[in-house]
């Protein structure tokens, strides 16, 4: 559960600050030497293993299941379904003033119930000695339904669409002027539909947990990017407190989204190590994430604008078709980079919802701005084309200087910035504006830009640091590391706030035992975290100086804590650098050792439950402020070049430049890391990203990743990322997240980019070759 | 996965008397699909007979210029030998689209010919499927066909055959060698899979205790100036939307000798015959390429999602044929 010390050629050797050095991450040596457990890796005496059986209908009621077979299969301890299933607590009702209500995937009880509402839905679990044992055994299970119609095809229900309303979080619709009157008096203008496919996240890790019982308390190995969320609902779905529950998340093995929500496996094998009496382990197979995981929402769009004849955006019109289930699943913010991007005059936006017979939709990587970035910055390239304008010339005509749609200030904004050195980078100069104009061989070459858009959050976070006579730091958070370097960031933060060596600090993360840590989600994590972590070393430090000014001995007696900074391992008075001169302050061994103590520990938050709903209510006071205040974002400006098979439309990403307004940038390698995987998963979504759903039966027919297209290596270019580094003034330490600005824009830099090359539009992703022929 | 008894055969002939003596019993080389479909509860065989032990990993020249290629031969040793590289480059090429290396390494060439279909609907145990069940329906037709038959297919089932190898076989003039207790015979590649008609269950014309032991290439000029095209939805790691595999011989702006081969159109490697008809004796044109491509696929038919592959068929076959007469088909 500990970063653990690793010598790397990164290392930072010199003095100065280590924020924003390409610091090697924490967790690297221990996950490629495989010394990092995975949820499904811990070793627990008399363990059994649990397997899924999913229902192959999209809606009804079981009228029978059969399960001699599969009980007779050497091995097998039980086959628990809803005919013997002990009772659960259900799903809490879903509320905005307790966030973790939304914890639960689905409104389902699990084998709680005869009735099927998603194709898919567990009705069985088998448990056995082997895993191999409890898979078959599951194959074997009969499952007798009378089905009733079901309501499945996305297509045949838009028209069925209801406005989305909007609530304290989360606004389904917005307007300024009159769009569409300016739209319709527009001299130029397009209006146009486009639409995106069900996208799966496909973490390398599919979902795994391991759960062990010890009378009422419970443990449970999970990966998550929700600890508390994990911990609140088992606790409540099991009717045992809280404090009984343990959830122990070191690695997670990738997530995007999907390890958000507690999703069915993970109570099914708390369950099901209930009902045996066993540890028990259940590793979802690939398919088994499809059936009981959500994904992203298929959509389609709107996107309409008028300009006048310099380019001037008159109206912009942007409204959406999202689906959720009947079981749950929210809203997708698909309009949300419209309110933010183009300066028009008059405004029009509205996302709308059908509700399916389907699992859950979820949050995945850029929930909403990844696919209404597409549409959006298809549009902008569109209407330049009409307008015989230049596409970056259009936007930066259009740029606003106050937030488009309520005139409020942008915290940062360095969109024009961005778009002047990715232009450099790329050579935008090159391009011939002409479709079709450029080629190497039988390839059509081309260029394509877009911007890129993702709100910035945060939440609140619990941190303790504690300083050890012996000058070492421990922070400790019980935040998530999804494999973004959450850790090393954290420790390189507390490293110089603190003024001990990078290799001086060891960050303990991914335990409910530890201080309540914030979602991983948003992008909002380590600016959250950053935000306590700040904080409590400030509280550090005083406690510190507190111990020093009161001894005659020590050269910082009746020093201010205004006076005094952490540098060189110890505090020392502000203006004079010279380090040890022991006139000008003293190390932390010689303030702890003289003063006996051990160690001085500084906390942020309090895990009580009184605490939790004080920071809570500060946080959402400061939250509602800030939001009146300031318009808070990435943005960035994403250039691309593709290659274009003359002959059969195969599409190839040759090139790419992202430049990125992220704020200050605290790891320069694991930051560009994660806007490049960004970029990466963006060429998936526009090229070959797609979930096939049946609409006869609302079935997922591809649920795997030889049908589920993610780009492999060979579909990924060099990918060169820059950001501006420069500090956001309204955030800690200035720093804006990376995790999910990365991929939006990519989408419709590769539309635009493929019209370029062969003068066709493509405005339904993902992008195959068979819609250029 | 359903348990199952291990045999490994020590030769030849303990090999086909094992799958003849255990019931239900299954031939298993590299394993690379079998288990795949072992694991999907689709093949549930009680016994396996391990025959990587067998004396067939070896190519050799054979009298009069061809070569024969051991059923146990892996993908990646394949592609890889200078016999194959020089002579018959499409089939090099053709096996190095498929796949990833860590597949190649383990894939053998008598499994890679017997690989089953990549349909969506074969492989959920939930769809009605007539070559998984007989009988129990095609839920293929009228849901997603994209990567489903333009060729040969039947109302019972429009599901494509995933090789790459076999098509670059197939235009290769390619003779399976096999053999089971009553003795040796050669199936000529062209008639070892079926198409499905009635019966898509059915799937090759080998007896179920016969053991493909080797593979026989006769020895063709043309050959040595040939080409695989895979087109597919991504670089690598994609089964082909299209593929074809092309030999061409031109003589004063004529052509003399042309192979043609189509792959993810139909059940099994679609041999041309109809294109190389007419492009034999015919100028070595744009045109002429598009006249016997537009006439190969002539007899195709389209579900909703994979008409598109009638288009990109023909222009994959000229996209080759151009690109082996730029490259020095014109002898």
């Amino acid at each position: 559960m500990t970063g653990t010390r690793t010598q790397s050629p990164s290392r930072p050797e010199t003095a100065g600050p280590v924020v924003g050095r390409p610091v090697d991450r924490l967790d690297g040596t221990p996950k490629t030497t495989g010394a990092a457990r995975y949820s499904a890796e811990y070793p627990y005496p008399g363990i059994a293993y649990a397997a899924l059986v999913h229902a192959t209908i999209a809606r009804g009621r079981i009228t029978g299941i059969d399960t001699a077979s599969a009980s007779a299969v050497a091995g097998v301890l039980t086959v628990i379904t809803h005919e013997n299933a002990p009772a659960m607590k259900p799903p809490p009702k879903v509320s905005m003033l307790n966030l973790s209500s939304l914890a639960s995937g689905t409104s389902v009880n699990y084998l709680n119930t005869d009735q099927v509402h998603w194709n898919g839905q567990p009705v069985a679990v088998v448990v056995a000695e082997t895993l191999d044992a409890a898979r078959e055994a599951a194959g074997l299970v009969r499952v007798g339904y009378e089905e009733l119609p079901a309501t499945v095809d996305f297509a045949a229900e838009e028209p069925n669409a209801k406005p989305q309303k909007s609530n304290a979080i989360q606004s389904g619709g917005a307007k300024k002027g009159d769009a569409q009157a300016a739209l319709a008096a527009a001299p130029v203008s397009v209006d146009l539909r486009f639409t995106t496919p069900p996208h799966h996240h496909n973490a390398i890790e599919p979902h795994a947990t391991t759960a062990a019982w010890d009378g009422d308390r419970l443990t449970v190995h999970e990966g998550t990017q929700n600890i508390p969320w994990v911990r609140r609902h088992l606790a409540l779905r099991f009717d045992v407190p809280e404090k009984a529950v343990r959830v122990i998340s070191p690695y997670v093995g990738g997530a995007f989204g999907g390890k958000t929500m507690v999703w069915p496996g993970t109570i099914l094998t708390v369950l099901a190590a209930r009902v045996t009496g066993r540890p028990v382990r259940m590793m979802l197979t690939r398919e088994g994430v499809y059936r009981t995981v959500g994904g992203r929402t298929p959509s389609t769009q709107r996107m309409a604008l008028g300009a006048d004849a310099d380019g001037r955006l008159t109206a912009l019109i942007h409204t959406s078709v999202t689906q959720v289930g009947r079981v749950g699943g929210g809203p997708e913010q698909v309009t949300s980079q419209s309110r933010h991007l183009y300066d028009a005059a008059n405004i029009l936006v509205q996302q709308n919802q059908v509700e399916l017979d389907m699992l859950s939709n979820t949050v995945m990587r850029a929930p909403g701005e990844s696919i209404g970035t597409f549409a959006l910055e298809s549009a902008v390239d569109e209407l330049a084309a009409e307008l015989g304008l230049d596409p970056i010339e259009l936007r930066m005509r259009n740029e606003p200087a106050r937030n488009p749609i309520d005139g409020k200030r942008f915290a940062h904004r360095m969109l024009r910035e961005s778009y002047a050195l990715g232009a450099e980078l790329f050579g935008w100069a090159d391009r011939t504006p002409r479709p079709r104009s450029m080629r190497d061989g039988r390839w059509l070459v081309g260029m394509g830009v877009a911007s890129a858009y993702h709100p910035s959050w945060q939440l609140p976070a619990n941190v303790t640091v504690r300083l050890s006579a012996d000058g070492t730091v421990v922070v400790r958070c019980g935040f998530h590391e999804m494999g973004m370097g959450a850790a090393t960031a954290q420790a390189q933060i507390a490293a110089d706030a603190l003024g001990v060596p990078f290799e001086a600090v060891r960050v303990e993360y991914g335990d409910s035992t530890l201080p309540s840590g914030p979602g991983a989600g948003g992008s909002a994590q380590t600016a959250s975290v950053a935000n306590s972590l700040i904080a409590a070393c400030e509280k550090l430090k005083r406690s510190v100086l507190a111990l020093a000014r009161k001894s005659g001995d020590s050269p910082l007696r009746g020093q201010r804590p205004r006076d005094v900074e952490a540098r060189n391992g110890g505090l020392y008075r502000i203006g004079r650098p010279e380090g040890h001169d022991p006139r000008k302050g003293e190390s932390y061994p010689t303030i702890l050792s003289r003063a006996g103590r051990s160690e001085v520990e500084a906390a942020v938050g309090s895990d009580t439950r009184l605490g939790e709903l004080t920071g809570q209510l500060r946080f959402m006071s400061k939250f509602m402020l800030d939001r009146r205040r300031w318009v808070k974002a990435a943005c960035g400006a994403q250039f691309c070049e593709v290659r274009v098979d003359a002959d059969t439309g195969e599409i190839r990403v040759s090139r790419w430049v992202g430049v990125f307004d992220v704020g200050r940038v605290i790891n320069a390698k694991t930051a560009s890391s994660q806007l490049r995987g960004g970029v990466v998963m963006g060429i998936g979504m526009a090229l070959s990203e797609e979930t096939l759903v049946d609409p006869r039966t609302g079935r997922i027919m591809n649920p795997g990743l030889a049908e589920y297209h993610v780009p492999v290596h060979a579909d990924i270019p060099p990918i060169d990322v820059r950001y501006l580094d420069d500090p956001d003034p309204t955030m800690p330490l200035g720093l804006i997240g990376v995790g999910e600005v990365g991929i939006t824009g990519v989408a419709g830099a590769i539309a635009n980019a493929v019209h370029h090359a062969t003068g066709k539009r493509v405005r339904d992703l993902p992008i195959t070759l068979d819609k250029l022929l | 996965m359903r348990s199952f008894s291990y045999v490994s055969a020590p030769d030849v002939a303990a090999a086909v008397r094992a799958i003849g003596s255990e019931p239900g019993a299954k031939f298993i080389g590299g394993g690379t699909n079998l288990v795949d479909l072992m694991r999907e509860g689709i093949e549930r065989p009680e016994t396996v007979v391990d025959i990587t032990a067998l004396p067939l990993a070896e190519i050799e020249e054979a009298a009069g210029g061809g070569v024969r290629i051991g059923a146990l031969v892996r993908n990646s040793g394949l592609a890889a030998h200078p016999l194959i590289r020089t002579r018959y480059p499409m089939l090099s090429q053709a096996v190095l689209t498929g796949a990833s290396a860590q597949l190649r390494n383990m894939a053998t060439v008598g499994g890679n010919l017997l690989q089953r279909t990549r349909c969506v609907y074969f492989y959920d145990g939930a769809a009605a499927c007539n070559k998984r069940e007989p009988g129990s329906g095609c839920d293929a037709i009228g849901g997603f066909t994209r990567n489903h038959g333009i060729l040969g297919v039947s109302d019972d089932c429009v599901a494509t055959h995933p090789s790459d190898m076999c098509v670059a076989l197939a235009a290769l003039d390619a003779t399976v060698e096999v053999q089971s207790v009553r003795g040796v015979r050669r199936v000529p590649l062209a008639d070892l899979h079926l198409l499905p008609g009635r019966t898509p269950h059915i799937e090759t014309t080998l007896a179920a205790d016969e053991l493909i032991t080797a593979v026989e290439l006769p020895a063709s000029a043309v050959a040595a100036t040939s080409r695989y095209r895979k087109v597919r939805d991504r670089a690598s790691y994609a089964f082909a939307l299209v593929s074809v595999a092309a030999a061409l011989n031109v003589r004063d702006g004529v052509v003399t000798e042309v192979r043609l081969a189509l792959g993810g159109v139909a059940a099994k490697p679609w041999r041309a015959h109809e294109a190389e008809r007419i492009l034999v004796g015919a100028p070595a044109t744009e045109d002429s390429f598009r006249r016997a491509a537009a006439a190969e696929l002539a007899a195709a038919t389209a579900l909703p999602h994979n008409a598109f592959k009638i288009e990109l068929a023909q222009r994959t076959i000229v996209s080759t044929l151009r690109q082996l007469l730029a490259e020095g088909g014109a002898a």
